[in-house]
């Protein structure tokens, strides 16, 4: 059964369209991420979920029931927001406690789920503290605990992460990933990091000027990316674009270079003649005795050396454009040195110049 | 391996300057500085001076005239004139009436006025109903009308309302004086605080009222305290308002005061002036020096999130 369901949703600021017919479904117990550029209209579709924004039009079903005039706290949501959005005054008990209190529960009900709340999120220990004592880290487990207390079906995250370090994001990430496991609630969640998008969804919709550009997988949308800007918006270091025109065979020339596309699955059936951008992860081209085994195979000079510890990315020319490929850090490559790389193109993606789209 | 920078400090010459820079406490910058201050201090400060020894003197001593000296015999007798026995028209009970009358406008005035004009600018911050700009345009630009034009149109409205000469009523002109500024200093604190807030709060469920007295009211002492000031200052300073809208019985403390200085009759008794003068501006002083240092706190928190 769908937990969440946002039906032909429109949304305008002014003359300003942000969401425009916008569908989505989302399964009980999913785990789905919103990943864009800012801008992309990703936090405005979390607000109207959650009712914090009026839709300019369409419709939002929460488990089955139609909410889309429903105020927030009668749509069975929680929420997590960038900035924790703490009250100040109010020790996290009091925070963890407020909406409960708000909406009259008895208090050792309140007791209870407050307890229960903070054993789940490790932090019986500072529930008598305000939030200005507290480390960024252990203020948004108290958002969080905010959003658990309530024992709502959905919960929305808001960037909860981007506040935080590098090591505290990384830490809270795996946190939220077994929370998901330990509840199984639905969750909708909002952010610009592709990593965590990739750790944590079960699908990604990424998102760009408010359409849902693909919403599959995190290894479909990674693997088989529809179009250049979701090609070009996941992965790190970001994939190559070679330009280049289509011709029969089919077969990628560009100068100088020709590329046999005998093992790539098309999409469309009609391609021949048309100009092209053939796209190549980093990671997907080997180098040295390993690139020998692969379809396609070129001798290249090494431009620039970047070593980022784990691994070195390594930029060079490929018909006569920059493309950068991702060795091992135990490999010595310098600059200036001719090594031999090779990719299958079975592997590759293929846009078409004008619209983008993967044929 | 050796990690110390490669350069060889055997051969520096280390007798030089090391660690902080010395700094002389009579330097000429600070003499400049603090006697500068110092000269500002005494400037701003020598017509209190003057107010309190003249009111600690009796008449015959004012009379020769050294307005600076020091009274030679102290007396608080103009202290006790001014507050129970100086006449003002037709009363001879002294200040202590309007200081009542004072107290019983600028009280309900100030609790009103905020009340109204923070659930305004809050209102106007967080719920951006249908015409909130236009409502807020018209009450901002109620603040540039001069008072004097609107004198006698509130006349008749109070007048119409039975309320002319009422303490009532000089609480109600009060209130709707006060709203354009204070619901701008609000409107302008509340925009300030994190918008994630309101949002998590009408998430928990509190609605128009619980957010406001929740979780708004309790992070803002700080402005409120400054509308405190701004208006106990105001209201317990006002004369024009006073003297327009009540009754010699329900004059104000302002207007009282102004009666005893500016008699034309008899004698002019400078130490009884003066005590009177003193007397209506401790009020207005002593909530400065209880709040000051909320008011900077406020004044400051617009520039500071969170």
């Amino acid at each position: 059964m769908e937990s969440v369901i946002v039906k032909d949703l429109s949304l305008n600021f002014g003359a300003v369209k942000v969401l425009n017919s916008l569908n989505l479904a989302i399964e009980q117990g999913e785990f789905l991420v919103l990943l864009g550029p800012s801008g992309c209209g990703k936090s405005t579709l979390l607000n109207c979920v959650a009712g914090l924004l009026d839709v300019s039009a369409g419709q939002i079903f929460i488990n089955g029931k139609n909410v889309t005039w429903e105020e927030p706290k009668d749509r069975g949501i929680g929420m997590v927001f960038q900035s924790y959005a703490l009250y100040p005054q109010m020790s996290v008990a009091g925070n963890l406690s407020f909406g409960l209190r708000v909406s009259g529960m008895p208090r050792d009900e309140i007791d209870k789920r407050v307890s229960r709340a903070a054993e789940v999120l490790q932090i019986e220990s500072l529930l008598n503290r305000r939030p200005a004592a507290l480390s960024g880290g252990q203020r948004q487990r108290v958002a969080i605990g905010r959003a658990l207390v309530r024992d709502v079906d959905v919960f929305l995250f808001d960037e909860p992460l981007s506040n935080l370090d590098a090591k505290l994001r990384s830490e809270l990430r795996v946190e939220i990933k077994r929370l998901h496991q330990r509840l199984k609630n639905t969750m909708i969640y909002v952010t610009h990091d592709q990593i965590e998008a990739m750790t944590l969804a079960d699908r990604i919709a990424v998102m760009k000027g408010g359409v849902i550009q693909q919403l599959d997988t995190p290894q479909a949308i990674y693997s088989q990316p529809v179009n250049r800007f979701v090609a070009g918006f996941i992965g790190s270091p970001g994939m190559n674009f070679l330009d280049g025109v289509l011709a029969k065979g089919p077969v990628f020339e560009a100068d100088g270079l020709t590329v046999d596309l005998e093992r790539y699955q098309f999409e469309s059936t009609d391609g021949t003649g048309r100009t092209v951008q053939l796209g190549i992860r980093p990671e997907h081209v080997l180098i040295g005795e390993a690139a020998a085994a692969m379809p396609h195979t070129a001798e290249t000079a090494v431009e620039l050396v970047e070593p980022m510890g784990s691994d070195t990315l390594v930029w060079t020319r490929l018909g006569g454009q920059a493309f950068a490929l991702r060795v091992d850090a135990e490999r010595a490559v310098r600059d200036g040195d001719t090594i031999r790389i090779g990719f299958d193109p079975a592997r590759a993606s293929i846009f078409d110049a004008v619209s983008g789209e993967r044929l | 391996m050796d990690n110390t920078v490669s350069a060889d400090l055997r051969d520096l010459d280390t007798s030089g300057p090391s660690g902080p820079r010395p700094r002389r406490t009579f330097s000429r910058r600070n003499i400049f500085l603090y006697g500068t201050l110092l000269v500002i201090a005494l400037y701003y400060l020598l017509p209190l001076y003057v107010m309190v020894v003249t009111s600690l003197k009796g008449m015959p001593e004012i009379r020769l005239g050294n307005i600076f000296a020091p009274p030679v015999d102290v007396t608080f007798a103009p202290w006790v004139k001014a507050w129970s026995q100086a006449c003002t028209g037709l009363n001879c009970d002294g200040l202590s009436r309007g200081f009542w009358n004072s107290v019983r406008i600028t009280v309900p005035s100030v609790v009103l006025s905020i009340a109204i004009a923070s659930v305004n600018g809050y209102a106007l911050a967080n719920w951006r109903f249908k015409g909130a700009e236009t409502f807020f345009t018209i009450l901002i630009f109620g603040a540039f009308i001069p008072y004097q034009v609107m004198l006698y149109p509130i006349v008749i409205l109070l007048r119409e309302m039975g309320l002319y000469g009422s303490l009532w009523g000089l609480v109600i002109v009060h209130c709707i004086f006060g709203m354009p500024i204070l619901t701008l200093l609000f409107r302008n604190y509340f925009t300030s605080l994190p918008e994630e807030l309101f949002k998590a709060g009408r998430v928990d469920g509190a609605g128009f009222w619980g957010i406001y007295l929740r979780i708004m009211v309790p992070m803002s002492l700080p402005i409120f305290v400054v509308a405190l000031i701004i208006q106990v200052t105001g209201i317990w300073n006002d004369f024009l308002f006073g003297v327009v809208y009540t009754r010699p019985d329900t004059y104000p403390m302002t207007v009282q005061l102004n009666n005893i200085v500016n008699s034309v009759q008899g004698v002019k008794e400078y130490n009884v002036n003066m005590a009177a003068t003193l007397l209506t501006g401790l009020v207005p002083l002593a909530i400065y020096f209880a709040s000051g240092r909320f008011f900077v706190r406020g004044i400051a928190a617009g520039a500071v999130k969170g």
